[in-house]
């Protein structure tokens, strides 16, 4: 009895974390072109096509799927890597394509150092993005800069993957 | 504890009883905290004794804080109660004395409570010397009864003080973050209570990220990092009215807040376009001064005792070193040399020495140096343990262990106290996950 319960809970657990992840990272599969069939009925053989929509333009969703919405950084190191240059690059011109976006650089930390240092470190990879923004000619009151140190991590765990994935600067459409 | 590896040596305690009992001035115990550890001096806390049953039970509850304070403290080893001979009566009239040490007993506490017509609460206790057959110590306290823990902790901190020369730090509290849910959206709330977990109270509802809260020297406000309106700012919270206020209003993030010893001043770090330094702002007038200047991170900044010097944490030197400068920012040179990096230091309030947190071959420990960066001990060791603070007297450190990740990626963090030679590490219980703990002075 107990067992069948706790089954039947784990199978919505894991339907509901389907649909959630699906929300999360799904908006890209449908970038435009994508079409699926959807019968109108059953007393029809006829089928119609309606494309699903992909992400409003100018959108946090848009920005993930087009460009990405972060860049990685090594450990206690601020510079942007060759792969971050490239990320800043197509968000700079992301931001050409939509000149009402105002953006958020998140600056984070793993949880490998001490919590003031960590803040300082956050504040300065956001503004390594912010610097390489500017140089890329985004303006600057479109840009604004915030550090969580290490206090909100992408991924949990204590193990180098978790940290790779949460040395980073993350975009944040306003 | 990994003594023959970081050197826990240097001074550590000794509990030795000054067996000089003919001669009259010497005729006391005295817990000798300057030689190595023997063991915990054996204490037959009793009962406080009381007329109306109401009396009695403060007198045991007083009596049981007492005895709890002394053992925490690891000096100290109270007799299970079971033993006694002497019922608490007669003890009111005079020790057996014979019937003390026959437990063993080296000192003995007795004490009485009485409610009195004014609805205050009168206690008195007697600290007595069991082998030289004298009074040490004897006082009497009025209070509101609902203050019965604060004056248990008076008087444990006058039995500490008057057997080992030091100051208690028994009537102290802490302010600390409790923290509760996954790492990823980790509820902060800013807390306090007593140094020995009782009397908890949460300051903040959790909606806004708080962390890093210090005590003033004066025990009313604390000054903390709070993300109200999505901005990192350093905050100053008023203990006595609950208000919440921004201290200043700077063009980035302010943070790593600490209180300067006279209480006129916080300094911190502002960070701006990816660089952090150190200010201090007047509380009274608040002009704001800048201390560093500096393309480095400079942050974790801690004045000495007297005001005279500031130590903090800089990556000036390419790795997270530790620094002192002087009070007005000049004369900046590091203390720091050994191998791995350095951080979170904090003057102690003797001035005699820096707690910090160090980072050596993907472990963190907390240590102690002297100011010059020499003699340096480490006390404690783990996957992460950070942010040190003093207890008021410089003997003890609390501190924060976060273990690492579990399978389904849940952290736990508690709070710990540890003694100066590294001994006596103890969890202070938290009704949840706890970090960030800062020691307030004695209170006034």
């Amino acid at each position: 009895m107990r067992s069948k319960i706790f089954t039947f809970i784990a199978a919505v657990f894991f339907l509901t974390a389907c649909g959630t992840s699906g929300e999360d990272s799904g908006a890209g599969t449908g970038s435009g072109a994508a079409a699926t069939s959807q019968s109108t009925g059953s007393t029809s053989t006829a089928t119609t096509s309606t494309a699903i929509p992909g992400p409003t333009p100018g959108s946090q969703e848009h920005l993930v799927v087009n460009v990405g919405d972060r860049v990685f950084f090594d450990f206690d190191k601020s510079d942007l890597k060759a792969d971050g240059r490239s990320t800043a690059e197509a968000l700079a011109a992301w931001m050409n394509n939509y000149p009402a976006v105002t953006l958020t650089i998140e600056g984070h930390a793993d949880e490998r150092g001490t919590r003031e240092y960590n803040l300082a470190l956050g504040e300065r990879r956001a503004n390594a993005v912010y610097d390489y923004m500017l140089a890329l000619g985004v303006q600057s009151n479109r840009l604004r800069t915030i550090s969580y140190g290490k206090e909100r991590p992408a991924v949990l765990g204590s193990n180098e993957q978790a940290w790779a994935q949460n040395r980073r600067g993350v975009f944040v459409v306003n | 504890m990994q003594k023959s590896i970081f050197r826990l040596i240097a001074f550590t305690l000794v509990l030795g009883v000054a067996a000089v009992p003919f001669d009259p001035a010497r005729a006391e115990l005295v817990v000798d905290i300057t030689r190595g550890f023997v063991e915990p001096l054996p204490v037959a806390v009793t009962d406080f004794d009381g007329a109306a049953p109401g009396d009695i039970r403060f007198g045991q509850d007083i009596s049981k804080v007492i005895a709890d304070d002394l053992e925490r403290s690891g000096l100290f080893r109270p007799i299970e109660q079971g033993a006694f001979i002497q019922d608490p009566a007669t003890l009111r009239i005079a020790p057996k004395f014979g019937d003390w040490r026959l437990i063993n007993a080296q000192a003995l506490v007795s004490g009485a409570t009485e409610l009195q017509a004014d609805g205050r609460l009168k206690v008195e206790f007697r600290l007595w010397d069991v082998f030289a057959e004298t009074q040490i110590t004897g006082l009497a306290y009025f209070t509101t009864p609902a203050n019965w823990r604060r004056v248990a902790h008076i008087i444990a901190d006058a039995i500490y003080k008057r057997l080992t020369g030091e100051e208690g730090y028994f009537d102290t509290r802490i302010v600390y973050i409790a923290e509760s849910g996954p790492q990823n959206r980790r509820v902060k709330r800013l807390s306090i209570m007593d140094q020995d977990g009782e009397n908890h109270r949460f300051l903040t509802d959790g909606s806004v990220l708080v962390l890093t809260p210090r005590f003033s020297p004066t025990t009313q406000e604390i000054t903390y990092l709070s993300y109200v309106g999505d901005t990192p700012r350093v905050f100053l919270f008023n203990l006595n009215t609950g208000q919440q206020e921004v201290l200043g209003n700077f063009p980035g993030m302010t943070f790593a807040p600490r209180f300067s010893p006279n209480g006129n001043s916080v300094i911190m770090s502002l960070a701006r376009q990816g660089n952090s330094e150190i200010y201090d702002m007047d509380l009274r007038t608040r002009k704001v001064i800048r201390l560093t200047n500096h393309p480095a991170i400079d942050t974790s900044p801690s004045y000495s005792p007297d005001g005279g010097e500031i130590v903090f944490n800089s990556d000036r030197g390419g790795t997270q070193q530790i620094y002192v400068m002087a009070g007005n920012g000049d004369n900046v040179r590091r203390i720091t040399f050994s191998a791995g990096r350095y951080a979170t230091p904090v003057w102690s309030p003797r001035g005699d020495l820096i707690a910090f947190t160090r980072i050596y071959q993907g472990e963190f420990y907390i240590g102690v140096m002297r100011p010059d960066g020499s003699g340096e001990r480490m006390l404690a060791k783990g996957f992460l343990v950070e942010g040190p603070t003093w207890a008021p007297n410089g003997r003890v450190l609390s501190f924060y262990r976060q273990e690492p990740a579990n399978a389904a990626g849940i952290v736990s963090s508690k709070l710990f106290t540890i003694d100066l030679t590294g001994f006596n590490e103890r969890e202070i219980v938290t009704p949840i996950d706890g970090s960030d703990p800062a020691w307030s002075p004695l209170i006034p």
